[in-house]
């Protein structure tokens, strides 16, 4: 057999590790590792997801298992009195899995409960419900109203800052660099804020997830993803069209909005109706910038009407799909994932726009970090600032 | 953590934000009213269906599920007294017991385990019971890993105490003292850290009656307890006898019109009062059990840590009444029972 050759012999080579990590794992699991102990109790690890009031006489819990053993649930205790409840489809959970627990309770709408789980050796986990309000359910009439508020958020907002679009264009040279500083200053805002969200999410997840690993390295494969697609488009050309760029800042920044569409659906889904209220005219505000970033590149060319139309829906549109998600099955764990993939996007536009910045600045001999630049920068982040100031109260 | 949390939002300042902005906010606030609307229809019947569908009587305020009983039958427990193995020397009488410490996994609501420590692998431990009088001589071996003790409450010598000769694991000792002064007494471990071997389970009634007796009657036995079963210094669950609702799922049977004698002691950790309340019915209180004549005619009874008395009543019509801890919460939590009054 020649060395570079790769038969059959080859394929085998490849399989000896995993034939003796097989070997391993068998003797492990026949023998155990030495490190086993059964007097201790065992590890338990519950976490509730979600608590949802369908109706004004129960509560439901969604329950996972993040622990290393099956658990049982064996009581329940809301506002320190033992309730009844039935858990779907067993009060015993698997590893990784979950149930769904009933309890029958005529709860006082806007009053706070506690809710404990009590496993079978007596550990106890905690859920929350700070205002108790119903949960709305799936229907076409929610359904349709949560669009109705993912449009406010992310479609308006994006599609009224696009038309700042024939005003930018009349800006000269250095007004139009200020407007992309001001880009990349608005998207260094939303990526710190967007990681943000994504960590809170993950630091909620049962810890099998590995969610802040998990959140910061998907980070990086979207970063580094889109970067090699970006060069892959380019192929001979030297730059990257600026439309192409311009739809990139919309699709990031669709998934920013995204994760504020899961926001909101999920306040809306606690209860928290009037708090979405606030949440809806915030982000109204907050997002309308967004609008301006995405047409920073393009400002020099002209794209077919049809394209603002598409970069407004890619930019805002996200922002419905997120409101559902939110509202009807939210998720830490996807939230996390798709909270993350945003953050790398954005992380890749500003690499995009800055090299538009420092292009520029080449063509024209002037400083990367003028006056105009740096304005624009600290603009972009001090509007978003402020504006998040109505988002966080 | 909660939404509202995340959106650094106290709840005072939702319910503030709530009125100021639930009205202007014409779309939602249409919206929450629909939504309200939609489920009142059919709300009623349900409710009904709800309040029908378990035999709970309190609407839900009950455990899931039965506890293995067949190790430890509170309902046994009320009426079994361990009168100790009786004989006579010098002219009196002898009473010998044994007690054995022990590490016990005790079921204190449905499916959830204890790991108590146990006077002969139950707890509460045996009820003792001796005549005024009497010679008590209890030999006690611990089978556990921890040292313990028994300190009766009573009159005995100082080496009798239980507090300063601890028995370590495997080791045995002989308490011996005369049963005095009559009453209703307790025994608990008193090996430091005191309140964790209580708390553990290390504790029973000591009941001294008086040489004349008492008038006949039903006699019961209730320990009010509690359990930390996640060991954050708070009880979990509450009960009498140690199992969370179990005389309200098998109510206690009392004949009509027969006297009634409860012997209550207060052994629970953490709390510092509890109380015991009886419905439709008055009792007669004899604090500690230590004169024949009653201080007290009520129906609710507060108890400080290890304070104990008699109640003596009858039931005057036939039917199910609840009694309880009259801290609502305990109640809640598992003190709660019914007595079965039958013709």
């Amino acid at each position: 057999m020649g060395k570079n050759e790769r038969g059959p012999g080859w394929v085998l080579l490849g399989l000896v590790p995993l034939l003796g990590l097989g070997v391993l794992l068998a003797f492990i699991v026949l023998n155990g590792a030495g490190v086993d102990r059964t007097d201790r109790p065992p590890i338990e690890d519950l976490s509730v997801q979600r608590v949802a009031l369908p109706t004004e006489y129960e509560f439901v819990l969604s329950v996972r298992n993040g622990g290393p053993e099956p658990v049982t649930l064996s009581q329940i205790v809301v506002n320190d009195a033992i309730w009844d409840f039935e858990a779907e489809p067993s009060s015993t959970i698997p590893r990784l899995g979950s149930a769904t627990v009933t309890i029958p309770y005529s709860w006082v709408e806007g009053e706070a409960y506690e809710i404990v789980l009590i496993t079978s050796n007596g550990t106890t986990f905690d859920a929350e419900v700070p205002v108790a309000l119903l949960t709305p359910g799936f229907s076409g009439e929610t359904f349709f109203r949560y669009a109705l508020i993912g449009t406010y958020v992310g479609v308006i907002p994006v599609a009224l800052g696009l038309l700042w679009y024939p005003f930018l264009r009349r800006l000269g040279s250095s007004g139009m660099n200020f407007v992309l500083a001001l880009t990349v200053g608005l998207l260094a805002f939303l990526v710190i804020d967007t990681l943000e969200e994504a960590i809170e999410s993950a630091t909620e997840l049962p810890g099998v997830f590995s969610g802040i690993p998990l959140v910061i390295l998907v980070v990086l494969l979207t970063l580094l993803g889109l970067l090699g697609v970006g060069r892959a488009f380019r192929r001979g050309r030297e730059e990257a069209s600026r439309l192409g760029t311009s739809y990139r800042i919309a699709l990031g920044i669709g998934l920013h909005n995204l994760g504020e569409g899961l926001a909101i659906g999920a306040a809306f889904a606690l209860g928290e109706a009037a708090l979405g209220v606030f949440l809806v005219v915030g982000f109204t505000l907050h997002n309308i910038t967004e609008g301006v970033g995405i047409a920073a590149p393009i400002l020099r060319e002209r794209p077919r009407l049809a394209h603002f139309l598409w970069l407004a829906l890619l930019g805002g549109g996200p922002a419905i799909l997120g409101t559902w998600i939110g509202g009807f099955a939210y998720s830490n764990l996807l939230a996390a994932v798709f909270l993350a993939v945003g953050a790398g996007a954005i992380l890749q536009v500003i690499y995009e726009v800055t090299r538009l910045l420092l292009r520029d600045s080449d063509r024209t001999k002037t400083p990367v970090l003028s006056g105009a630049n740096l304005g624009g920068l600290t603009a972009g982040i001090a509007i978003m600032y402020a504006t998040a100031l109505l988002v966080s109260v | 953590m909660s939404e509202a949390d995340r959106w650094g939002i106290s709840r005072r300042d939702f319910l503030r934000t709530a009125g100021t902005l639930g009205i202007s906010g014409a779309l939602l606030g249409a919206y929450a009213g629909q939504a309200h609307g939609h489920n009142g229809e059919d709300h009623g019947a349900d409710v009904a269906q709800a309040a029908t569908g378990h035999d709970t009587s309190h609407g839900g305020n009950s455990t899931v599920g039965n506890v293995d009983t067949s190790r430890f039958d509170p309902t046994a427990f009320l009426r079994d007294f361990y009168r100790g193995e009786e004989r006579r020397e010098g002219g009196r009488t002898v009473r010998e017991y044994e007690l054995t410490a022990e590490e016990a996994e005790i079921e204190v609501a449905p499916g959830v385990m204890y790991p108590a420590w146990a006077y002969n692998g139950q707890v509460p431990g045996p009820t003792l019971r001796a005549v005024e009088g009497d010679r008590v001589r209890v030999v006690f071996k611990n089978k556990d890993a921890h040292p313990h003790t028994i300190h009766f409450h009573g009159f005995h010598p100082a080496n009798m105490d239980g507090v300063f000769e601890l028995v370590g694991p495997g080791q045995e000792f002989v308490y011996e003292f005369d049963a005095e002064p009559f009453g209703m007494h307790l025994y608990h471990c008193h090996t430091s850290p005191l309140r964790k071997h209580i708390e553990k389970g290390l504790y029973g009634a000591f009941i001294i009656d008086p040489k004349e007796g008492r008038p006949g009657a039903d006699e019961i036995v209730m320990v009010m307890n509690g359990f930390d079963t996640n060991f954050d210094a708070s009880n979990e669950v509450y009960a009498v006898n140690s199992v969370a609702f179990h005389y309200q799922k098998n109510p206690i049977e009392i004949k009509l019109g027969e006297l009634i004698r409860a012997y209550v002691v207060n052994v629970l950790e953490f709390d510092f009062i509890n109380s015991f309340h009886t419905h439709a019915n008055f009792f007669d209180y004899y604090p500690t059990g230590t004169k024949l004549e009653p201080s007290e005619y009520t129906d609710t009874k507060v108890f400080g840590q290890g304070e104990r008395g008699i109640m003596e009543f009858r039931y005057h019509f036939p039917g199910t009444f609840m009694f309880h801890a009259h801290v609502s919460e305990f109640a809640e939590l598992g003190w709660m029972g019914l007595f079965e009054v039958k013709e």
